[in-house]
């Protein structure tokens, strides 16, 4: 069994490594013809950027990734700064004419967008040409030899129970060397992703049959990105299966995040796309789906028909009726740790991470703070984006609402949620982007803490203190701190993922929804001890 | 002000310490030797396991005691002085107290056995003997094998301790089943099995004789009592009972026995001095409680008592109903009221029993046969509510009472598959009954009034 384990490991790294390798192969360039009808179905005026593009990459030398990357976004610069000059220029004579012309020759988006969707194209090599078989090399061997790693376990770890067994003594699980290394990939995966998704164009091609056959359009990088987030997770939810065998909420509830996001996240949406619908996640409530209100989507919901009014309609159930009933019976679990798939993925992939998050009543004080100023700034950036798409004026108060949409689409949406909220997975635990920033959260947390019938009860005086709860609360609640004063837990950013009941080795805590009345339970001094003196100090 | 000072920084010692800060502004010192801060020694096995670090197992961050007040005095109190209320310290210093609470827990038995001082012999009781398995058993290159004397609690957490670093364990236990001194037969039998389950090679009807030492001052092996067998180990752990950890009491003017003898109120013979927790020794047992009770529910409830007299509302321990638990490797067990072994209960305490046919749980209900007075339950592999039976035994329910509202005592996580029905169904075919299994019921759970 343990060779099997090797073995797989081995496997894995080797999928890892090819994987990784894989983006430094390739050559990339263009004919003119092919530049040429870039530039047209593009509509870009620029004449300064045609002829940059041509002497860069319209050439038989084969460039790799990096060159043609860096090409590319120095002819984006330099017809851009051309134009500005002239801009500027024609300011300062004060010739508004010729300066108004200038804008559309200017180029909009990112540089690295343009080299993608260029690199897109363009490339060619063994990646692009063997689709199928560098599928298997990297995501195949991925699988199988993460599998070969997991799948033993159910006889290592011996018969079913809790499983933490050297989690603190190994650099994979208490910030060690491998936790570091980690952190490390997960960040550059994610600043790739977000910020320079040319770089990783070759990856892309490894996905495109899969999307051809599910939306019949070849893949972007947020396809590659759904796709290795269904696979991730669905890896890592057979090593929770495993895991927590004997602990039928945990594999339901596991089972549960899993479906959301393979039909919901990834299926569905891709499916509306080939049917030329608009890309819709039906469970992605606002404020966590942020841009649901923006201009351009509401537009283009507008122009989608019946079926398009449709969500806009459900968008807005969803979060105004959907969420705070559901909360208000089953607490933020539902929604948090059996539907979401920022959720489903802390469950599964973070999963060895929980007991890294902070539990300090410093980093609750942080946490409240930075949360619900994110939540002020979703709602605020709505208010801006309904005004502007009600009254069509661009800005308010002199403030623009396309900055604040990019201000918050770069430091919450791609560095909070994204980079930090899972690259820091294997250093502050599994949920930093649930506990410290997801609006949403935020808001079912209010309901949660206000008006339900779920918490976790605590069971009368049978608490040691151990300290597993807390240790293993991803959210970093100090569990233990209302569980020995026999107290119920009831708190905003509570998540129900169930681990703190299962690793009690006490049977102190049960996750349940009943009556209102007597939710909150402040006790004085706990069961067990003489009822006269109980009734007397916990009446008072 | 009114200085308090406590011996021992223990769950006992905490609880007085906090409660009494809760009500009263009294200079309060918390004395200890083994660590500054409070940490949950019920938790020290999961440190082993890498479970937790210590840290994690200090329910209070460290700035909490400066935060209420609580001052903290490292040092190993050597001799109290009634007299002239004050403690002498190992390293010489003193200090002065009006009131004195001695809440200095345990200290692992032993039994006279020849070698019990040799390197890598250990209790497990402290911080220190902790440090010590990780010096003599770090891993299975290191440490061969170990051997654990003593079938308790203590004894069968050293030994899942040991088997998370793989290293063999041969498990001496002097009674014919694990702990059948207080669990009855089918339970015993089943945590035996269970044991067996995880590779220990548990040894029943075995006494210790001898640990004998190699040149260097270090266990070699043990040698059986009844056999005579020698078995090679690196490690021996003693876990055969705690007894009170009062040495240094023992040439004062404090009475003590085993423990330090209080009253009711827990005084001890001497004005002003006080003890609590495992190291608490009661002139007369209260019901069917002992004298030393060495548990952590104990000690936190004597902690909240006393701090009540301290603080001027003179108030008798008086603890509720029993209630324990434990976790045997997988099996977590809970308890309610009282059930006594095969070996210890008397003749109008019956039992009802019911097994799970393949899965680690059980269930055992104590009742009275001629009154049908329902006196308790083990619940072994299956959760349940404290609160509900505190009220069952409170308000005197018949056993039919207890089966036929079972589903509202559940604990089990959601989702977990229920067996009242079976439980009742095996109920009613042994006892000719016909009881009807009620729906659990929120309003049932959730009313307070007894
Ligand atoms: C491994 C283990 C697991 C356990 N598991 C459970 C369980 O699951 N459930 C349960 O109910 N109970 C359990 N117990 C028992 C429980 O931990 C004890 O009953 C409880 O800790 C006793 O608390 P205390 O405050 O009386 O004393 P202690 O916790 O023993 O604290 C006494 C303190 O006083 C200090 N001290 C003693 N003498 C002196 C001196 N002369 N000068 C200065 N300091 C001194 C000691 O060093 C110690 O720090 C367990 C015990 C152990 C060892
Ligand atoms: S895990 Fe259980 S026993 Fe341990 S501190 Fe938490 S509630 Fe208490």
């Amino acid at each position: 069994m343990k060779i099997i384990q090797k073995v797989g490991l081995i496997i894995f790294l080797i999928g890892l490594s090819i994987f990784t390798a894989s983006i430094f192969t390739g050559s990339f360039n263009l004919t003119q013809t092919e530049l040429d009808t870039f530039i047209s179905e593009k509509g870009y005026k620029s004449e300064i950027l045609k002829e940059e593009l041509s002497k860069a990459i319209v050439t038989g030398e084969s460039l790799n990734i990096f060159q043609f990357s860096a090409k590319v976004r120095n002819a984006f610069k330099t017809s851009n700064n051309h134009y500005d000059a002239l801009i500027s220029k024609y300011n300062s004579e004060k010739n508004w004419t010729e300066k108004g012309k200038q804008y559309q020759y200017k180029i909009s988006g990112k540089p690295h967008s343009l080299s993608y969707a260029l690199a897109k194209k363009s490339g060619k090599g063994f990646i692009k040409e063997n689709q199928g078989l560098a599928w298997f090399l990297t995501f195949g061997l991925g699988i199988i030899g993460a599998l070969m790693f997991i799948v033993p376990n159910v006889i290592i770890l011996g018969p079913s129970g809790i499983k933490n067994d050297g989690v603190f003594l190994e650099a994979a699980t208490n910030r060690g060397w491998i936790g570091w290394f980690a952190f490390i990939f997960l960040v550059t995966f994610y600043i790739l992703l977000y910020f320079k998704p040319d770089l990783i164009v070759n990856w892309v091609y490894l996905v495109d049959p899969i999307s051809i056959f599910i939306s019949k359009k070849a893949a972007s990088q947020w396809f590659l990105y759904g796709f290795l987030y269904c696979v991730v997770m669905t890896v890592m939810a057979v090593r929770m299966y495993i895991k927590y065998r004997h602990n039928k909420y945990q594999i339901l509830r596991t089972t549960s995040v899993l479906f959301f996001q393979i039909v919901f996240a990834f299926l569905i949406p891709e499916i509306l796309v080939r049917f030329e619908k608009p890309w819709y996640d039906f469970k992605n409530a606002f404020p966590l789906d942020y841009d649901f209100f923006f201009k351009w989507n509401l537009n283009e919901l507008l122009a989608n028909g019946t079926f398009g009014l449709f969500i806009l309609i459900w968008g807005v159930i969803l979060t105004i009726v959907v969420v705070p009933v559901m909360v208000y019976f089953f607490g933020k679990r539902w929604y948090c740790s059996w539907v979401c798939g920022c959720g489903g993925l802390a469950e599964t992939l973070g999963d060895p991470y929980r007991q890294l998050s902070s539990k300090t009543l410093l980093s609750w004080r942080v946490e409240r703070i930075v949360i619900h100023s994110v939540l002020i700034f979703v709602l605020v950036m709505t208010g801006f984006a309904l005004y502007t798409f009600f009254s069509g004026a661009s800005e308010l108060i002199g403030i623009k609402t396309q900055i604040i949409q990019d201000i918050y689409g770069f430091l919450i949406g791609s560095i909070f949620a994204g980079v930090i909220g899972t690259g820091f997975y294997p250093i502050f635990g599994n949920r930093v982007w649930c506990r410290f920033g997801c609006p949403l959260a935020a808001y079912l947390g209010f309901i949660q803490r206000f008006k339900s019938r779920f918490r976790i009860t605590t069971n009368g005086g049978q608490c040691i203190s151990c300290g597993n709860c807390s240790t293993y609360c991803e959210q970093g609640i100090d569990v233990r701190s209302y569980a020995q004063k026999g107290e119920n837990i009831v708190r905003s950013s509570c998540v129900g993922c169930g681990i703190c009941s299962a690793v009690c080795p006490r049977g102190v805590l049960k996750l349940e929804n009943g009556p209102e009345n007597g939710r909150i339970n402040p006790t004085e001094i706990l069961l067990g001890n003489d009822v006269d003196l109980m009734n007397f100090l916990n009446k008072k | 002000m009114e200085h308090i000072v406590i011996i021992g920084n223990g769950i006992s010692g905490v609880t007085a310490a906090r409660h009494i800060r809760k009500k009263s502004d009294k200079k309060i010192t918390l004395v200890s030797a083994e660590t500054k801060y409070f940490f949950s020694r019920t938790a020290l096995m999961y440190i082993y396991m890498g479970h937790m670090k210590f840290e994690h197992t200090q329910p209070y961050e460290n700035w909490f005691w400066d935060k209420n007040k609580i001052d903290l005095k490292e040092g190993f109190v050597n001799k109290i002085n009634t007299d002239k209320k004050t403690l002498e310290f190992k390293d010489t210093s003193t200090l002065t107290y009006d009131k004195l609470i001695i809440a200095t827990g345990s200290k692992p038995n032993k039994f006279g056995w020849p070698g019990q001082d040799l390197k890598g012999v250990m209790g497990m009781y402290h911080k220190q003997d902790l440090e010590n398995l990780e010096k003599y058993a770090p891993n299975n290159k290191k440490c061969k094998r170990a051997v654990i004397v003593g079938g308790g609690l203590i004894g069968i957490e050293l030994a899942e301790m040991l088997r998370s670093r793989n290293i063999p364990v041969t498990f001496l236990v002097r009674e014919a089943s694990f702990w059948n001194g207080v669990l009855p037969a089918q339970e015993s039998e089943m945590i035996n099995k269970h044991i067996k389950e995880h590779h220990i090679d548990l040894r029943l009807s075995t006494n210790l004789k001898e640990i004998k030492s190699d040149e260097n001052g270090h266990v070699k092996s043990v040698i059986l009592e009844e056999t005579g067998e020698e078995i090679l180990c690196n490690v021996v752990g003693l876990t055969a009972g705690v007894s009170p950890n009062i040495d240094f009491i023992k040439e004062s003017k404090i009475d003590t026995k085993r423990g330090v003898l209080v009253n009711r109120f827990l005084e001890t013979n001497m004005n002003d001095v006080y003890a609590i927790g495992d190291c608490a020794e009661q002139h007369e047992a209260i019901g069917q409680r002992r004298n030393i009770e060495a548990v952590w529910y104990t000690g936190r409830m004597m902690g909240e008592t006393l701090a009540q007299t301290i603080c001027g509302n003179k108030t008798e321990y008086k603890p509720g109903h029993w209630f324990n638990s434990a976790k045997f490797l997988d099996i977590e067990y809970q308890t309610y009221g009282w059930v006594f072994s095969e070996r210890n209960k008397k003749d109008n305490e019956v039992y009802f029993q019911w097994q799970h046919p393949k899965d680690n749980k059980c269930i055992t209900i104590s009742y009275d046969t001629n009154s049908n007075l329902f006196l308790g339950i083990n619940t072994f592999g299956i959760r349940m509510r404290h609160e509900i039976f505190d009220k069952w035994l409170t308000e005197k329910k018949s056993v039919e009472y207890v089966l036929e509202y079972l589903a509202d005592a559940n604990f089990d996580p959601e989702f977990y598959k229920l067996h009242e029905a079976e439980i009742v169904t095996k109920f009613n075919k042994e006892k000719g009954k016909n009881i009807q299994l009620k729906k659990k019921s929120w309003k049932r759970i959730f009313s307070k009034d007894v």
